[in-house]
């Protein structure tokens, strides 16, 4: 019973993980708050991936020389080394149309922005 | 069984992290929280066995994105104004959809079962092939550089690109202090 | 600008090994955890630390401008460029195994070459990162 509850519990936490992104990026309004939202959603699928990726009693998949070893799968692995190193650059990105914002509009709040660009319209 | 319970555990706390981070109204905080949330991902990626990941994750997610969040940090407001306009919509938005996932989670294979369909397909045939093909011991580094390398140039390529976005938005001559 | 002594000289003894340790991991990948990504951002960190502490100014005397754009281009042109020599020499794009008379020399040359190629680029975007974000003056339109 509890090894079965272990044995899915990384995908519940992550499930709970994303959800927990999602809802900061749906919810709250501040520019910044919603880049780290996104930033913990998209930690959320890397643990995806790499608990996937796990093989009990494996070890890294660095080869020991030992016959019988067992290696964890390398592919995952791969997949989320590049995706985090690209993950930072967008955000980077992120950050920067962040602050031109910020100099264009005097606000990172989205209502705020939203409102601003109402009255732009209207005028 | 004793490594998933430190996975367990080591998880659970970025559970509690998370919520913290939807609570603080600081945005200071909420950045520093995302560095250590970052850095339990990594002890958490060293005990699921992808050293390579976590040493990227300790010194990318936890260490130079933090940086280069308080560097933005300057110019922008150090609180956060609360409007709860649309937290129900978002809570059931977020509930239903975690739900639905949990539902669809009992299908998937449980952790560390090595029939499952992931290790069936390309990766026995990375971990046996390595050594004859290319001869070096890091398994990561050969599939990587060598057997994706065309996915490896275009993530090369997308981090150039976006490293070229942030110039040209930030870039500007009349905005940059020249003299600091 | 940082006027403490003891973080100017504990910046000043720190750089050189974090740089150092950036390219052993550079190097080291074939064999250990880590390769270009990790190098790329370890080197990085020893400049902006440099730069945290002495200011930008002093960080832009040790790599101007200049030449972190040109190392960020250098990294993408030294990638494509090994797939472009072994389509020189008959093989496909990014097959390493036709760069030495060994297919595993081969494969062991290109894999050094390319992880080099991705560190100098992610080391010079991160590093470029940084020097914007900080220089960046907003708030006078």
């Amino acid at each position: 019973m509890i090894h079965g509850i272990l044995g899915i519990w990384n995908y519940w936490i992550v499930i709970i993980l994303m959800m927990t992104g999602l809802f900061i990026v749906i919810s709250r309004h501040n520019l910044v708050k919603k880049m780290v939202g996104l930033t913990i959603f998209q930690t959320s699928v890397f643990l995806f991936y790499i608990s996937l990726g796990k093989v009990q009693g494996g070890t890294a998949p660095i080869l020991t020389g030992y016959k019988d070893s067992l290696y964890s799968n390398p592919l995952p692995h791969v997949l989320i080394l590049t995706a985090i190193v690209v993950g930072v650059a967008t955000t980077a990105l992120g950050l920067a149309l962040i602050l031109r914002i910020k100099s264009e509009y005097g606000t990172i709040e989205e209502n705020e922005i939203a409102k601003l660009n109402t009255e732009e319209n209207s005028k | 069984m004793a490594e998933f319970l430190i996975n367990g555990f080591l998880i659970f706390l970025l559970a509690i992290i998370a919520v913290v981070a939807i609570r603080s109204i600081k945005i200071f905080s909420t950045v520093m929280l995302a560095g250590a949330y970052s850095l339990i991902c990594a002890i958490i990626f060293v005990s699921l066995d992808a050293v390579d990941v976590a040493f990227t994750e300790a010194a990318v997610g936890a260490g130079l994105s933090t940086v280069l969040y308080i560097a933005a940090m300057r110019h922008l407001p150090k609180r956060e104004k609360v409007v709860n306009d649309n937290t129900i919509f978002a809570f059931i938005v977020c509930f239903g959809v975690g739900c639905l996932l949990i539902w669809a989670s009992f299908d998937l294979p449980v952790i560390g079962d090595p029939m499952a369909p992931i290790h069936q397909h390309v990766g026995p045939y990375y971990i046996s092939n390595t050594k004859p093909d290319m001869g070096i011991p890091n398994l990561v580094t050969g599939v990587l550089a060598s057997y994706r390398g065309y996915d490896t140039l275009g993530e090369t390529v997308v981090i150039f690109t976006a490293g070229l976005g942030v110039l040209l938005l930030l870039g500007d001559g009349k905005n940059r202090d020249k003299n600091e | 600008m940082n006027d403490d002594p003891i973080l100017r000289v504990c910046t000043k003894i720190i750089v050189g090994p974090i740089i150092l340790f950036g390219l052993y991991v550079q190097f080291h990948g074939d064999y250990g955890p880590g390769g270009g990504f990790q190098a790329g951002v370890i080197v990085a960190a020893g400049f902006i630390l440099h730069s945290l502490i002495f200011g930008l100014k002093e960080g832009r005397k040790l790599i101007s401008e200049r030449l972190n754009l040109f190392i960020m281009i250098l990294g993408v042109i030294l990638y494509g460029g090994v797939g472009l020599v072994s389509i020189y020499y008959d093989a496909e794009y990014l097959n390493y195994s036709i760069l030495a008379h060994d297919t595993k020399h081969g494969q062991h040359i290109g894999i050094l070459l390319i992880e080099f190629g991705v560190g100098l680029t992610v080391a010079g975007v991160m590093l470029i990162l940084f020097h914007l974000f900080s220089s960046w003056q907003g708030e006078d339109k």
